[in-house]
Parts: structure tokens; C-alpha cells; sequence
């Protein structure tokens, strides 16, 4: 592709907003400190210049009523609100509009209402900003019928599936992780859409797969190219969205190396992680050469200090560690 | 102020209305004691003035969002009857393919944002419409409506707090029944009204009697006409009383039998609307007795549309999930 210049996951978020707000008049954003400041990690940065206090609504601290607004303006078809949650814990403050009006409605109303909007918030842990200001939690929304739910790991797979996320008919998750806000990566400049449901296999092999999300999928590449040089070949696959899920990659990567790993940061109870095992199972039995390992945080709440949050966290040494527990 | 004039027209399709709410509702009741509406139904009777006269303001393009108690809001914005009896039932000619129910009851294209089974749920929603109303340059208004209980919620607080400063035209309109299913509003609040609440966010509010059409009306008018402007928000309290249990089957243990019977003695607002329309000759007893017939008929017909409708099929559970598809697994099948 020649030189695609290189742009931090943060900038490449806030060219798919500020494409899509120049693309379409119907396109708002709704947030806390989204404005002036310029959002809490400078995602916003630039837009209220641009679109002005009319597109861009710098709100009070009122979660709830900020996405209830953001649903009733979607589903007059009147408007296509982005709504910035400021950190996905905070969910908690306003999840009724998320779980029972966004998602529901269509369904409840018999199809009849359209509910386009977007919730992106910043998600992830590896800050210190211990068990309030640190969860992903992309589990939990996936387990919500009505919602589509994405976790990008790359600045191009952040532009592309906002485009498509903001483009979508349906009410859309979208977890940023924080860590990943600086890290740079080639972006195109033209508006490159990603479909949801689409995933990425972000490095091919034929011993065994990892799929991993988010901050994850680049820890897991780091196993794989030090394995590599051992023989040992790693598929990584990326889902990208967790609703839709693209079964399809992820089973037949299972089917052509039958081994997996599930490498994820969210909790591991009744989560992303087990319900890949539960497909490789359920769909892969036969191919499975080995059990298939889970590499997630222990179910706890996130702790602060620094020398126990790394514990928490999946690290490269554990991955790596189940990756040979299983060869 | 004025008085508004209002065109015998008007005057007319308010009773009407007012009329063919409450037999829609006295033949829920009959038809949920029959076991052939199922779920939760709550009822609008005695509360007809309310919805009535705040619709009675508006036209199609506004919108209104509604609450559990939402058959009466949805009968004034114009809703057709048999898709709403129908959905009631659970049928597939349903406003909702049978997949809402009473608490859901919704119409789009006439601007009813849906009733709610989550109270308060549906405030910020109007707050929603009418900041799209406002950005697309239309003339258009929106309309929360809610209960005394609802006016405990953050939904409440901060849908109306975000109007205001983003000076959105909206009405908020608190029908206070006097009861959070059991609890009394004496109870929820220390104040004597939730129009006191709107000091708070600095925008106008009042209380009105809720059981006089005409009053509600007003208020209405001057609240819905001051969004039009462009002068943004306004609370209206509607003082009113259900007739019924906070449900069907609610054996309402929590009221006197002589409060609900003052209520319904002195207070019946289709029986104090008649008494002012019988005045100003614009009904007679002839008229009023034809209305109440007709909107029998309409009822029946609705009933008996829903009764021969076919129910929803097994297949319908995987539809409308969502609107977009893609690739990948969107909808987990059984
Ligand atoms: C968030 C929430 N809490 C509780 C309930 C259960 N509930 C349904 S209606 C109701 C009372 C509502 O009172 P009010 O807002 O005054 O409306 P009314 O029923 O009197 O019309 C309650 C507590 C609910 N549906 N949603
Ligand atoms: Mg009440």
C-alpha cells in the first residue's frame, strides 16, 4: 500500500468522527468535556471548533439522561447521536437507557423503531486507576440482545469500525481501550469503512490459534513472534466486534490448528473467553487436539497498585506459558 | 390571560376522545378479567382529561413520549385502536407484531415514542426528539409524559435539566395520580406539588386541576406554543386520580373506598367536560349518548379484529432484533 502515514488510535477515532460530521448533518455528539477540553484522552479534540456547540453538546454530568436523549433523537430517525460515555464503568449510572430502551426497542416496538446511535467509551486497565475507572466489560454488553458491541486494537480498525459503527442502524457499543490511545499505526486518510463482524487475522499460523481482544491482541503477537523462532507458529485472530461475532474465521483457524487459546482482559465468569470455548467445543470438538486454555484476569475487581494491577492483567508470560502447556 | 377560543370542532374531538379512552379502557379491564389480555395492564381511567387536553395542542409531526399507563396518550395522539387492541393481545397485527404488549404500545408515524415499561424511562426520550426537532429547524414540539412516582427518578431530573439548558421544546407533563402504585405522593415528596420543582431548572411550571380538560388545555397551550418559540421547556403538574388499581387485579388496599367514590362523584372529567359542553349547547344528552355508542362500536370492532387476528409465529422470535445486518453471527439461535 506505499507509505500510509502513521497516526495514534486516538487521532484515528477523532477522523472518523470528524468525517462523519462533516459527511452527515445528522451526526451529534453528546458527552462530558467532549467540547472545550477536548475529550478526557483529547479524542475529541478540534470537533467543537469545527461543528460547533449545536453538533457538539458538552454535557453535565447525567449519564443517563444524555443517552436517553441520545435514543429519543435516534429514534425520531431525526438524528445519528454519538454518545461518549467518559469511562465504560460508568455504565452502571445509566444502564437502563443502554440495556432496556436502546436495545430493546426495536424489538419491543415489532421493528418499528430505529434506534442509530453510538456509545463509545474508554475501557481497559494497566493506568492505576484501579476497580471503578479500569474494566472493558465488552462481555457483559455482548451478553445484552440489541447491542453491537466492538473493541478495536488498531488505530486502522478503530477508524474503520466507527465509520461502519456510526453508519449502522442499530445501537452500537464501542470500547476504546486507554491503553491504546497513544499507540501509533498506519491509517489511511481516505475513509476506509471495516464491516462489523468481520474479524482479522492479525498474523497467520498453523500450530495454534490465539484469539485475543484489544490490548490483548498485541501482547499475544509479541508471544507469537518470540515463538516463532522456535518453530512454533501462532494464528492470532482479532474478532474486532463481539456482536456480530464472525464464528467462521474463528472456527476454522480452531479446525486448522486444533489448539486455542483465549487471551482477554475482561472478568472471566460468564465471558467473551468462555464463549469462545464454548464454540470451540461445541464446534470443534473433533479438531480439538488439546483442552483449550483461557488466559484472562482472576475474577476480581481491578487493584490499584501498580505492582498488583500487573499481576492482574494478562501478561506475555502467561500467554506464553499457556501456548506451551497446550503444544 | 385570555381565555383561548377553541372551535366547537375541537371542543368535540376533546370528548370524543375523552370518551373513547375510557370505554377503550372499562373493555381492557373486562377483557384482561376474561384472561384474554395478558400481562400488566394499567389503566388510564379518570386520568382521560390529561392526555386530552395536552394533545389537543398538537398535530401529527409532534412527538410524545409515554409510561406504562400509556393507552390514553396513545388513543389522543391519534393511534389506530385495532393495531394497539390487537398488540394487547398478543397478536401479530399488533402495533409490535405482538412482541410489546400493553406497557409497549407504540406509534412512530403519528410521533408516539412508545410507552415504557421502566418508570421515567421515556422523559429524556422526548428531550431527545425535540433536540432533533430543534437542529433540523422544525416547528415541532415534544411531550414527556410521566407520573408522580417518575418524578423521583434521575430520568426526570436530568431529561429535564438537559432541555433546559440546551433550551429544548419540550413539555414535561406530570399526570400525579396521587400514588406511586401504594405510596402517596404526600409520602414521595415534601413539597406540595412537582411544579415546585421546576424553579430548580429554571423554567416555568404549574400545577393544574388534571380533571378539567379545559384547564389542561391552557396550560398546555401556552407551555407547548412558548416551545414552538423557541423559548424553550416548561413543567406541567396535572393533578388527577386513577379510577382503577395501579394495575388490573390490584386490590388498591392502600385508599379508602371513600376516596376513590369522592373521586369519581366529584371529580369524573368526561362527566364535568359534559356538564360545560351541555351548557354552551354544544353537546346534548342526544349527541353524548350517540358519541358514547359509536365509541362502543369502534372498541368492538377493535376487539373483534384482535380476537380473529392470527398470532405471532415461532420463526418472529429471531425478528427485529436488529436493522443493520452483517456478516458474522448477529442473532444466536436456539
Ligand atoms: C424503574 C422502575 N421501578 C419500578 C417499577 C415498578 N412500577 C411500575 S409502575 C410504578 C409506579 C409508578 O408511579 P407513577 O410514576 O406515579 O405512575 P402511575 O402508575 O401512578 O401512573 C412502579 C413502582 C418500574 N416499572 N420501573
Ligand atoms: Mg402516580
Amino acid at each position: 500500500m506505499g507509505m500510509v502515514r502513521k497516526i495514534s488510535y486516538a487521532q484515528a477515532i477523532n477522523e472518523a468522527l470528524d468525517y462523519k460530521l462533516s459527511k452527515d448533518k445528522k451526526v451529534i455528539m453528546i458527552g462530558e468535556d467532549i467540547g472545550t477540553f477536548g475529550g478526557t484522552f483529547g479524542v475529541t479534540a478540534g470537533l467543537l471548533d469545527k461543528y460547533g456547540p449545536e453538533r457538539i453538546y458538552d454535557a453535565p454530568i447525567a449519564e443517563s439522561g444524555q443517552i436517553g436523549v441520545a435514543i429519543g433523537a435516534a429514534a425520531t430517525g431525526l438524528l445519528r447521536p454519538v454518545f461518549e460515555l467518559m469511562f465504560i464503568d460508568f455504565f452502571g449510572v445509566c444502564m437502563d437507557q443502554i440495556y432496556n430502551q436502546a436495545a430493546k426497542m426495536r424489538y419491543m416496538f415489532g421493528g418499528k423503531a430505529k434506534i442509530s446511535m453510538v456509545i463509545r467509551a474508554a475501557g481497559g486497565a494497566g493506568m492505576g486507576a484501579a476497580a471503578q475507572h479500569s474494566q472493558l466489560l465488552h462481555s457483559m454488553f455482548s451478553h445484552l440482545p440489541g447491542l453491537k458491541v466492538v473493541v478495536p486494537s488498531t488505530p486502522s480498525d478503530a477508524k474503520g469500525l466507527l465509520i461502519s459503527s456510526i453508519e449502522d442502524d442499530d445501537p452500537v457499543v464501542f470500547i476504546e481501550h486507554k491503553g491504546l490511545y497513544a499507540v501509533k499505526g498506519p491509517v489511511p486518510e481516505e475513509p476506509q469503512r471495516i464491516p462489523l463482524g468481520v474479524a482479522d487475522v492479525k498474523r497467520e499460523g498453523k500450530d495454534i490459534t490465539i484469539v485475543a481482544t484489544a490490548a490483548m491482541v498485541y501482547k499475544s503477537l509479541e508471544v507469537a513472534t518470540k515463538l516463532y523462532k522456535e518453530g512454533i507458529s501462532i494464528e492470532v485472530i482479532d474478532p474486532r466486534s463481539i456482536v456480530p461475532l464472525d464464528e467462521n474465521t474463528i472456527v476454522n483457524s480452531i479446525k486448522k490448528t486444533g489448539r486455542l487459546v483465549v487471551v482477554d482482559e475482561d472478568y472471566p465468569r460468564a465471558s467473551f473467553a468462555t464463549d469462545i470455548a464454548a464454540i470451540a467445543a461445541s464446534k470443534c470438538f473433533k479438531e480439538l487436539k488439546s483442552p483449550v486454555k483461557l488466559v484472562t484476569p482472576p475474577a476480581t475487581p481491578i487493584p490499584f497498585s501498580p505492582a498488583l494491577e500487573k499481576e492482574w492483567i494478562p501478561s506475555v508470560e502467561k500467554i506464553e506459558k499457556a501456548v506451551r502447556e497446550i503444544l | 390571560m385570555n381565555k383561548p377560543v377553541i372551535s366547537e370542532e375541537k371542543l368535540l374531538w376533546m370528548y370524543e376522545t375523552m370518551v373513547k379512552i375510557r370505554v377503550h379502557e372499562e373493555r381492557a379491564a373486562e377483557l384482561f378479567a376474561e384472561n384474554k389480555v395478558p400481562g400488566f395492564v394499567h389503566l388510564y381511567v379518570g386520568e382521560e382529561a390529561v392526555a386530552t387536553g395536552v394533545v389537543a395542542n398538537l398535530k401529527k409531526e409532534d412527538f410524545i413520549s409515554s409510561t406504562h399507563r400509556g393507552h390514553g396518550h396513545y388513543i389522543a395522539k391519534g393511534g389506530d385502536i385495532k393495531a394497539s387492541m390487537a398488540e394487547l393481545f398478543g397478536k401479530t397485527t399488533g402495533c409490535c407484531k405482538g412482541k410489546g404488549g400493553s406497557m409497549h404500545i407504540v406509534d412512530l408515524s403519528i410521533g408516539e415514542l412508545g410507552a415504557n415499561g421502566i418508570v421515567g424511562g421515556g422523559i429524556p426520550h422526548a428531550v431527545g426528539a425535540a433536540m432533533g426537532i430543534k437542529l433540523n429547524g422544525l416547528d415541532d414540539v415534544a411531550v414527556a409524559f410521566f407520573g408522580d412516582g417518575a418524578s423521583n427518578q434521575q430520568n426526570f431530573h436530568e431529561g429535564i435539566n438537559l432541555a433546559a439548558i440546551w433550551k429544548l421544546p419540550v413539555v414535561f407533563v406530570c399526570e400525579n395520580n396521587g400514588y406511586q402504585i401504594s405510596l402517596p405522593y404526600s409520602k414521595q415528596q415534601i413539597i406540595n406539588s412537582v411544579a415546585e420543582r421546576g424553579k430548580s431548572y429554571g423554567i416555568p411550571a404549574v400545577s393544574v386541576d388534571g380533571q378539567d380538560v379545559m384547564a389542561v388545555y391552557e396550560v398546555a397551550k401556552e407551555a407547548i406554543e412558548r416551545a414552538r418559540n423557541g423559548e424553550g421547556p416548561s413543567l406541567i403538574e396535572a393533578k388527577t386520580y386513577r379510577f382503577r388499581g395501579h394495575f388490573e387485579g390490584d386490590p388498591a388496599i392502600y385508599r379508602t373506598k371513600k376516596e376513590l367514590e369522592w373521586w369519581k362523584e366529584n371529580k369524573d372529567p368526561i362527566i364535568i367536560f359534559k356538564k360545560l359542553l351541555l351548557e354552551k349547547n354544544i353537546l346534548s344528552e342526544d349527541d353524548s349518548a350517540l358519541i358514547q355508542k359509536k365509541k362502543e362500536e369502534e372498541i368492538e370492532e377493535a376487539v373483534k379484529f384482535a380476537e380473529s387476528s392470527p398470532w405471532p409465529k415461532k420463526e418472529d422470535i429471531l425478528k427485529d432484533v436488529f436493522s443493520t445486518s452483517t456478516k458474522g453471527v448477529l442473532v444466536w439461535e436456539w
